[in-house]
C-alpha cells in the first residue's frame, strides 16, 4: 500500500517531473514534490512561482493529460480527471477563496454535494448527527443550523475543514489558509492542523506567512519560477525565515530590463494620510494613513504580498473607485486636488492600468481601435460625434509605436494574447496623456519577450517626465524597473527603499512585517 | 459562401437575419401567389408595425446597456390615453398634444431611470412594476373607456405623403425620397471607402462594394415603386417616415457619438467602463428615459392610427419589441446589438405575421411559429458563442461562423525584441 523512502518513512505522495504549460507560458517545469505520510509539508514561493498551479495539477483541476509527469499517491500512479476523482482518493483542497455558500447553514454547507440520503431523500437527522461530530473535531461549537454568512472568516475556514473531514480526507491541501484571519484565529487553525496530523491526516500548506510555516511545517519545498528548487527538513536543516526567503528569491537577475538612465525631477504628486475603509466591512481599514510622493520622471515601485492592499490603495486614489474614503489629501504640483470620480482623476492627469485585465480593464467585445480611444473619447470627437477616421489613425499610431501584434486595429481585443492586450490597454491610457500612470501588475500573464517591451514602454513614459507607479508581486521586476520602492503590509506603508539600497531580502522583510523603518 | 459573407460583412447574425428576411419575403410571395409584395400589403405592413419597430429602437439601446424594459406597452397606452384626454377635454391642439405626450414619456422614463440607475434596482423589476403601474394609470385616467382623437392628430398614425407636382402616375414625394435615399447610400459608401483607403485600412474589393450597392439600391427603388403606386390617396405612410427618421438618428447616435460608445461600453463591461471614466449611472438613466419617450411616441402613433385610445392598447408590445431586438442580433448579456439589426429583426416578425395571415393561418399557429423563430434565432447566437463543442450542425454551419476563439499568439522572444530595438 505505502512505499518507503531510504530512511524507512512512508511516502504518501510523490509528484515526479511535473510540467504544465499554458499558451506562451511554462507555468511548471520539471517540478518534483515528495510528501511523507503524516507530515505537514509547506510549499513556499513568490506569487506566480507556480504553487497553486502545482496544487491544481494534484487535485485534478487540471486533469490528467493536460500536464506531463507522474503523480504517485499511495504507491499507485494516479490519473485524476477532475476534482471528484482526487476527492474520492482522499485528497481535498481548500482554496484561498472559500467555496461556501453564504445563505446556507453550516450543516448544509458541510454536506453540499455529498448529502446523506435515505430512499433518495436527504436524511437531516443523520446529517445533523454527523455534523455535530465533525464540528467537535474542528473545535467549533456553533449550531449547525447557523447560516455561513453569520459566522466569521476564521470559523468559515473551520467549516471548510469539517467539510474536508467528512470526505474522509487523507491529504489536506490548504492554500493560504490564514491569509484572511487575525492572529488568534490563525493560531487556532494552526493548532487544528497539528491536531489532525496527530490523527494521521497529512497536510500540504501554502502560505506567505513564513513564521507560521516555521512553526508547524516538517518539510518545506521551495518553488521558484515554476521549478522546484529544494526541499528542506525543518528539524534536520535548522530552517529559519531568512533561510526560506533566500531560497524563494535566490535567483540571478539576467538582463531582463532595457538600459535606462533615469531623469528625475521635482516632486509633483503627493499623497498624505490616505485612509480608506473596507467597502463592506465596517471598522476595517484597507489603507491606513498612507503617505508617499512621486517625482517627475520617476518610476516608483509598490511591493507587497497579495492582499496587502496595494491594489486597494491604487484604486481608492483613482477616483475613489474602491472602498469607503475616510480621509487623506492628494496634492498635484503642490495644489490639493480632488479625485472624487474616475472622470475627475483622469482630468487631473491620472491613469490606472488594472491588474485584472479581463474583468476590469477591457471590454472583450470591443475591437482594438475602440478600446484605444475609450478613455479619451473627447479628444477624437467634435460636438460629441466620434471622428472614426481620427480614431483609426490614433489606434494605428499606437499599434506601430508599441508594436502590437495584430493583423489590423479592427481586430477584437479578445483575440489578442495577454502581452498584446496589455499593450492596447497601455495605449488607451497613454492616449489620455496622464502625468501619473499607475500600473497594477503590468506584466501579469505575459511572456518574457513582451515583458521586456512593456518595461521599455514604461521607461519611455518616465523619460517624458511622467511619474509612473508600478505595483508588482514580482520583486525582480520591481528591483529592475523602479527608482524607489515602497513596501506595504496589511494596508500600511512599512518602508521605502532607494534603488541602490533595496534587494529582495530587505524588501521581503518589510513586506512581511509591520516593522516601521521609514 | 465566402463571397456572400464578404457582401454582408463579418457579422453572421446580421447576415443571417437579412438573408432570412429576404427568404421569408420570397417564400410568402410565392405561396401567397403574389399577394405579399403588392403596394397595399406593404403599406399595411409598415403601418401596422411601425410602433413596434419604434419601440425596438429604444429597446435595443436598453438591451445593449444590459437592461430590459417590460413596461413599454403600458407606458405607450398611458401616454396615448392621456394625450387623447388632453386634446378632448383641455382643447390641446394636435401638435401640443404630441409634445405633451413626449414630455409625459420623458417624465415616466425619468422615474424608471431613477430607480434603475441611481437606486440600483434591476430594470426587470422596475419595469415589471411599471408595467402594472402604467396599465393601471391608463385605465384609471381613461376610466377604461375608448377616447377618440381629432382628425389632425390621426395624421401621424394613418397619414400619407401628399400628392404634389405634376401627375406622373407615381406619388412624387415618395419617389423623391426614394431617389434621395439611393443617392445618400451611394455617396456615404463611396466616402467611407475613400476614407478607409486614405488611412490605409482594409478595403473590401470593388466588386463586393458594387454588388452590395446595387442590391441595396435595388431594394430601395423597388420599395419606392411599391409605395408610390398604391391605390390613390396612399403613398409612403407617415409612421414609416417617422420610423425612418428615427432609425437614421438613433443609428447615428449608437454608432458615431460618445454617448453611443458609452452605452456599448457599459453593457460590455461596466467595471471597465467606469474605470475608463464613463459615468455608468448617467448612461443607464438616459437609456431608460429614452425608452419611455419612444414608448410614448409609439403609443401616440397607435392611438392616431386606431382613431381612439383604449384600455387595452399596447398589450404585449414589450414582448414583440424584445423579440425583434434579440432576433436582430443583440446579446442577452448586453454590449452587443445594432439599431438596424433590430429593425430587420422586427421586420422578420412582421413579415412572418403578415404572410401567415395572408395564407389564412390561424392566430394559434402563428404564435407557435413566432415562438419557434425567436428561440431558433437566439439559440443560433448562443451556439455561436459556445463554439468548440463539435456537433453535426456545428460542422455544417462552420463556414457561417465568425471566429470567436481566443487565440494565444506566439510568444516574442527577448532576443528578437532586443535585436529589433538595436
Amino acid at each position: 500500500m505505502t512505499s518507503l523512502d531510504t530512511q524507512g518513512d512512508p511516502i504518501l505522495l510523490e509528484m515526479r517531473s511535473i510540467t504544465k504549460e499554458f499558451p506562451g507560458v511554462k507555468a511548471l517545469s520539471n517540478v518534483s514534490l515528495r510528501v511523507m505520510a503524516g507530515e505537514i509539508h509547506a510549499i513556499c514561493g513568490e506569487n506566480g512561482a507556480g504553487k497553486s498551479t502545482l496544487m491544481k495539477v494534484l487535485s485534478g483541476v487540471y486533469p490528467y493529460g493536460s500536464y506531463t509527469g507522474d503523480i504517485v499517491y499511495q504507491a499507485e500512479t494516479q490519473q485524476f480527471k477532475d476534482i471528484r476523482a482526487s476527492e474520492a482518493a482522499g485528497i481535498v483542497i481548500i482554496h484561498q477563496e472559500l467555496a461556501l455558500i453564504p445563505e446556507l447553514s453550516i450543516m448544509e454547507n458541510i454536506f453540499l454535494g455529498n448529502e446523506p440520503t435515505k430512499w433518495g431523500v436527504i436524511d437531516w437527522a443523520e446529517a445533523r448527527k454527523r455534523s455535530l461530530e465533525l464540528l467537535a473535531r474542528v473545535g467549533l461549537r456553533d449550531d449547525p443550523d447557523t447560516p455561513i454568512k453569520e459566522i466569521g472568516v476564521g470559523k468559515q475556514q473551520l467549516v471548510e475543514i469539517a467539510k474536508a473531514l467528512n470526505k474522509s480526507v487523507k491529504l489536506l491541501i490548504l492554500d493560504e489558509p490564514t491569509a484572511a484571519l487575525n492572529e488568534s484565529d490563525s493560531q487556532h487553525l494552526l493548532d487544528l492542523i497539528l491536531g489532525l496530523k496527530g490523527k494521521g491526516v497529512t497536510s500540504i500548506i501554502i502560505s506567505h506567512k513564513l513564521n507560521e510555516i516555521e512553526q508547524i511545517a516538517d518539510e518545506i519545498t521551495i518553488i521558484r519560477d515554476g521549478k522546484s528548487i529544494e526541499t528542506l527538513n525543518v528539524k534536520r536543516d535548522g530552517v529559519d525565515e531568512d533561510r526560506i526567503i533566500k531560497g524563494m528569491v535566490g535567483r540571478t537577475l539576467e538582463s531582463r530590463f532595457p538600459d535606462h538612465e533615469p531623469k528625475i525631477g521635482e516632486v509633483f504628486f503627493e499623497v498624505k494620510d490616505w485612509t480608506v475603509g473596507h467597502p463592506q466591512i465596517q471598522d476595517r481599514l484597507i489603507c491606513k494613513g498612507s503617505n508617499f510622493y512621486v517625482r517627475r520622471g520617476e518610476i516608483v515601485g509598490f511591493a507587497g504580498l497579495m492582499g496587502a492592499g496595494r491594489t486597494e490603495l491604487a484604486r481608492s486614489l483613482f477616483g475613489h473607485s474602491y472602498g469607503r474614503f475616510i480621509k487623506g489629501q492628494v496634492y498635484k504640483d503642490g495644489k490639493p486636488v480632488n479625485l472624487r470620480s474616475v472622470r475627475a482623476a483622469i482630468d487631473a492627469g491620472l491613469g490606472y492600468v488594472t491588474e485584472d485585465r479581463k474583468s476590469l480593464g477591457l471590454n472583450l467585445l470591443d475591437d482594438i481601435k475602440t478600446t484605444t480611444v475609450a478613455a479619451a473619447l473627447d479628444k477624437i470627437s467634435n460636438y460629441t460625434v466620434v471622428d472614426t477616421r481620427k480614431e483609426f489613425s490614433v489606434a494605428e499610431d499606437y499599434r506601430k509605436s508599441l508594436r502590437t501584434k495584430t493583423p489590423s486595429v479592427e481586430e477584437g481585443v479578445a483575440k489578442l494574447s495577454g502581452g498584446n492586450q496589455q499593450k492596447v490597454v497601455l495605449a488607451k491610457w497613454m492616449f489620455t496623456d496622464p502625468d501619473l500612470l499607475i500600473l497594477d501588475e503590468p506584466t501579469r500573464g505575459i511572456d518574457v519577450g513582451a515583458k521586456y517591451e512593456i518595461y521599455g514602454i514604461i521607461q519611455k513614459l518616465a523619460n517624458q517626465g511622467k511619474g509612473v507607479i508600478v505595483i508588482s508581486s514580482e520583486l525582480p521586476e520591481l528591483l529592475g524597473l523602479s527608482d524607489r520602492i515602497y513596501t506595504i503590509f496589511e494596508g500600511a506603508i512599512t518602508g521605502v527603499l532607494d534603488k541602490n539600497e533595496a534587494d529582495q531580502e530587505s524588501l521581503m522583510k518589510l513586506m512581511t512585517s509591520a516593522r516601521k523603518s521609514a | 459562401m465566402n463571397a456572400l459573407k464578404k457582401l454582408f460583412g463579418g457579422n453572421t447574425r446580421q447576415f443571417g437575419m437579412i438573408f432570412a428576411l429576404v427568404a421569408l419575403i420570397v417564400f410568402f410571395q410565392i405561396f401567397t401567389e403574389g399577394r405579399t409584395l403588392t403596394p397595399g400589403n406593404v403599406i399595411n405592413l409598415f403601418n401596422g408595425n411601425s410602433y413596434i419597430l419604434i419601440l425596438a429602437i429604444g429597446m435595443v439601446l436598453v438591451i445593449i446597456a444590459g437592461h430590459i424594459d417590460l413596461s413599454v406597452g403600458s407606458v405607450a397606452a398611458f401616454v396615448g390615453v392621456f394625450v387623447a384626454l388632453a386634446m378632448r377635454d383641455w382643447g390641446f391642439p394636435w401638435w401640443v398634444g404630441v409634445l405633451f405626450g413626449l414630455f409625459l414619456g420623458a417624465v415616466i422614463g425619468a422615474w424608471q431611470g431613477f430607480w434603475v440607475a441611481y437606486v440600483g434596482i434591476p430594470a426587470f423589476i422596475v419595469t415589471l412594476a411599471g408595467m402594472l403601474l402604467f396599465r393601471g394609470f391608463n385605465q384609471f385616467v381613461g376610466k377604461s373607456n375608448t377616447i377618440p382623437v381629432p382628425k389632425e392628430f390621426q395624421f401621424i398614425g394613418s397619414g400619407y405623403l401628399p400628392e404634389i407636382g405634376p401627375n406622373t402616375g407615381f406619388n412624387n414625394l415618395t419617389v423623391l425620397i426614394g431617389l434621395v435615399a439611393v443617392a445618400f447610400v451611394i455617396i456615404m459608401s463611396l466616402r467611407a471607402r475613400a476614407a478607409a483607403k486614405a488611412l490605409g485600412a482594409e478595403v473590401p474589393e470593388l466588386w463586393v462594394e458594387v454588388t452590395k450597392l446595387v442590391l441595396i439600391c435595388g431594394a430601395i427603388l423597388y420599395a419606392t415603386y411599391l409605395f408610390a403606386t398604391g391605390r390613390p390617396g396612399t403613398s409612403f405612410p407617415i409612421p414609416g417616415l417617422i420610423l425612418a427618421v428615427l432609425v437614421l438618428i438613433y443609428g447615428f447616435i449608437a454608432d458615431k457619438t460618445v454617448l453611443g460608445r458609452h452605452v456599448y461600453a457599459v453593457g460590455g463591461n461596466r467595471h471597465a467602463a467606469e474605470l475608463s471614466g464613463v459615468q455608468s449611472k448617467k448612461v443607464n438613466f438616459m437609456v431608460m428615459m429614452n425608452m419611455s419617450i419612444l414608448a410614448g411616441l409609439a403609443g401616440m402613433i397607435f392611438v392616431a392610427r386606431s382613431t381612439a385610445s383604449g384600455p387595452f392598447d399596447g398589450v404585449v408590445w414589450e414582448l414583440d419589441a424584445i423579440a425583434a431586438v434579440f432576433i436582430g442580433g443583440a446579446a442577452v448579456t448586453g454590449g452587443v446589438g445594432t439599431v438596424i439589426g433590430s429593425i430587420v429583426g422586427g421586420l422578420v416578425m412582421a413579415v412572418l405575421n403578415n404572410g401567415l395571415q395572408l395564407l389564412g393561418v390561424g392566430a394559434d399557429l402563428t404564435q407557435i411559429i413566432k415562438g419557434l423563430v425567436l428561440l431558433a434565432a437566439v439559440a443560433f447566437d448562443v451556439y455561436n458563442k459556445s463554439q468548440g463543442k463539435r456537433s453535426i450542425t456545428g460542422m455544417l454551419m462552420k463556414n457561417f461562423q465568425r471566429n470567436n476563439e481566443i487565440q494565444p499568439q506566439e510568444a516574442t522572444s527577448t532576443k528578437e525584441v532586443i535585436s529589433k530595438e538595436a
